[in-house]
């Protein structure tokens, strides 16, 4: 076990991977030469070369469709987005022809390809750098997606996810690139589709995933000061989302409060409400309530963008709600 | 060279036009059953019929090994027969019928064979140009000589997608051919309307990339052009773009009018004349190679062949209810 930031996970995944199976590759903008806009590819173009660590021009559609193309071919690409918000660019080439292969093909080409990237908000980079698309991928048949919040967490999943023999999205936390945290050495692998409790409680279940699991543990560390036992519970995978986790939590708290960094039309949480709307219906003593961004593009000032963005405040104010404490 | 040399080499010759006719007729009347299919309501959706262009796809094929890769937009009957997939199959995906080349799950525009390097129809134009440098990336990056000739139409050239991919297989040295089939029309508009350059070799330029203006009525200069660039492409790992001319001669799609208001009737029937059929027939039966009585034994042969696809793809069964939920993922 070794302290690693969330980056170096990353990166100790990609290296051990390519170690493993010559077929991988990793291609995107800035991944070799300058070692990564993140610098998640370090010391990669160093260990296994041009051929393997490819710098693209900035091209996002064509290079997302040359990775299908190699995938088609039997290699295991990584495409690196320098952010999901560049991604958008390449969602045909997602959408379009990585998700609908295997289907289309009557079963005859897997897609064994990981997009992976910077999503969700940092800090004051105005509306078209501050955006969380997981709603988006997340609705698209033939495709995973992860949402790692912790860096044993983005090693396990990615390295999951370049085994995966179909196409895997992987979304990174922005603002989770220096988050420290103990992460297994060698073989650690965490299989998609399984959710995680982060925190232990008894009287709300609050989910969460990615940057705003940081949120919820801030949360429930303030309801515990007002003697309110949170449960936080990480998704950790999107698609697939890990149904049975988020009920047998909501069965035990009877109560639930979802939150995330995407706008809240459409969103994660909408999704999270059906299932227990559904299938937890007699367990819920009160409303599910949603803590999202502002259904706003996101403003560059400071105090606006503080405003717009889900908090440990807004959680707080959520979950005294479901528990009926302020009337 | 010895008389008996220039004989077997004439031969060789002569059996490689015959089966290059013998392909392109093929795809013409697999076409017109098709079209006799669509209108009897056995075909849905979108149908983009091949016929006017067969010159195109089997000059290419004849260029390439077996074991090479080809990738297509959605007007890909006739290239997906001379790849290799059989009649019933191609004609059973077209019916959506479990014995399709895609188990009727694809249709006309999605047929595959990855057994034979035939990685597919796609359905948004120009969207699997960036999938044939992939193909040729693999095939480099694993230290193989398979090539990959990329089909799309001259509406594609105008996407964003194929200037990214031009760029980018020119820089990386990628094994693939880039063949634009200009069949004139974008659906109803025609390219000179909705391109500042409508000599689309030129645009290899940019990409310091080799390229060729082909004619694409004449299976034999499709045939021998794309020789040159498979070379090229297999030796020297160079992309090569080839603008091949053609002309379709039925609607974009068959929901489509056959001439429309896009263009005259008169031009179609100016191009019917140049029918790369009866070009090669008629080349064969001047320097011998076939005779009427053989070219109609052959015609015939076809029929019953393409007969049989309508009868097979007819009796097949649809796919079993469960197939709906297959092939999302594997496991």
């Amino acid at each position: 076990m070794a302290t690693l930031t969330y980056r170096d996970a990353l990166n100790q995944a990609l290296r051990e991977e390519m170690q493993r199976d010559p077929n991988v590759f990793l291609m995107g903008e800035e991944v070799g030469v300058y070692q990564g806009a993140y610098k998640v590819s370090r010391g990669l173009l160093e260990e296994f070369g041009p051929q393997r660590v490819v710098d693209t021009p900035i091209a996002e559609l064509g290079f997302a469709g040359i990775g299908v193309g190699a995938a088609m071919g039997g290699l295991r690409p990584v495409i690196e987005f320098m952010t999901w918000n560049f991604a958008v660019l390449a969602l045909d080439q997602i959408v379009n022809s990585a998700a609908k292969m295997l289907y289309m093909s009557g079963g005859q080409i897997p897609m064994p390809i990981v997009f992976r990237g910077p999503n969700g908000a940092a800090l004051q980079l105005s509306s078209q750098h501050s955006q969380a698309w997981e709603s988006w991928v997340g609705h698209i048949p033939g495709l995973k997606v992860v949402a790692p919040a912790t860096p044993a967490d983005a090693k396990g999943l990615l390295k999951s996810a370049i085994r995966d023999n179909n196409p895997v999205i992987v979304l990174e936390g922005e603002m989770l690139y220096n988050m420290k945290g103990d992460v297994p050495d060698g073989e650690h692998i965490v299989p998609i589709g399984r959710a995680d409790i982060k925190r232990e409680g008894n009287d709300v279940t609050l989910v969460c995933h990615s940057k705003t699991v940081t949120v919820a543990l801030k949360a429930a560390e303030q309801l515990a000061e007002q003697d309110v036992s949170a449960e936080v519970l990480d998704l950790r995978s999107i698609r697939p989302l890990d149904e049975a986790a988020i009920l047998e939590s909501v069965r035990k708290t009877n109560r639930a409060v979802v939150v995330e960094e995407g706008w809240p039309h459409a969103g994660i949480g909408a999704q999270v409400v059906d299932i227990i709307q559904r299938d937890a219906f007699d367990d819920l003593d009160a409303p599910v309530q949603r803590v999202t961004q502002a259904d706003v593009p996101m403003p560059y000032n400071k105090v606006l963008e503080r405003a717009a963005k889900a908090s440990p405040e807004k959680v707080v104010a959520a979950a005294r709600r479901v528990l009926y404490l302020d009337s | 060279m010895t008389a008996t040399a220039r004989s077997a080499k004439d031969t060789a010759h002569a059996e490689l036009h015959l089966k290059m006719l013998r392909q392109m007729l093929l795809i013409r009347r697999f076409e017109e059953k098709a079209a006799e299919a669509y209108a009897l309501g056995k075909i849905g959706g979108f149908c983009h019929l091949y016929i006017g262009q067969e010159a195109v796809g089997v000059g290419a094929l004849a260029a390439l090994r077996d074991d090479d890769y080809v990738i297509c937009s959605y007007r890909e009957h006739g290239q997906a027969l001379i790849k290799g997939i059989s009649a019933n199959a191609v004609m059973a995906e077209l019916f959506g019928k479990a014995t399709g080349c895609s188990k009727g799950k694809g249709g006309s525009m999605h047929l595959f064979d990855a057994t034979r390097g035939f990685m597919g129809g796609h359905g948004i134009v120009g969207g699997h140009i960036p999938l044939g440098a992939g193909l040729a990336f693999a095939s480099k990056y694993q230290g193989k000589d398979q090539v990959c000739v990329c089909f799309f139409g001259e509406a594609a050239v105008n996407i964003g997608a194929f200037h990214e991919t031009l760029n980018m297989a020119s820089v990386w040295k990628l094994p693939v051919i880039f063949l634009c089939e200009n069949n004139r029309y974008g659906m109803g508009t025609a390219f000179e309307r909705v391109a500042a350059v409508t000599d689309i070799v030129e645009h290899a330029c940019s990409y310091d990339m080799a390229a060729e203006l082909v004619d694409g009525m004449n299976v034999l200069t499709v045939y021998d052009a794309t020789r040159r660039a498979v070379e090229r492409a297999r030796k020297q790992s160079h992309p090569t773009l080839l603008e091949v001319r053609t002309y379709r001669f039925m609607g974009h799609s068959m929901s489509d009018p056959l001439h429309g208001v896009y263009r005259t009737k008169d031009e179609v029937e100016e191009q019917k004349a140049r029918d790369p059929i009866t070009h090669l027939a008629g080349k064969l039966k001047d320097d011998g190679t076939i005779d009427q009585a053989a070219l109609d034994a052959m015609d015939a042969e076809i029929n019953a062949e393409v007969e049989e696809a309508v009868k097979f793809a007819d009796e097949s069964p649809d796919p079993e209810p469960g197939e709906l939920f297959t092939d999302v993922m594997v496991d």
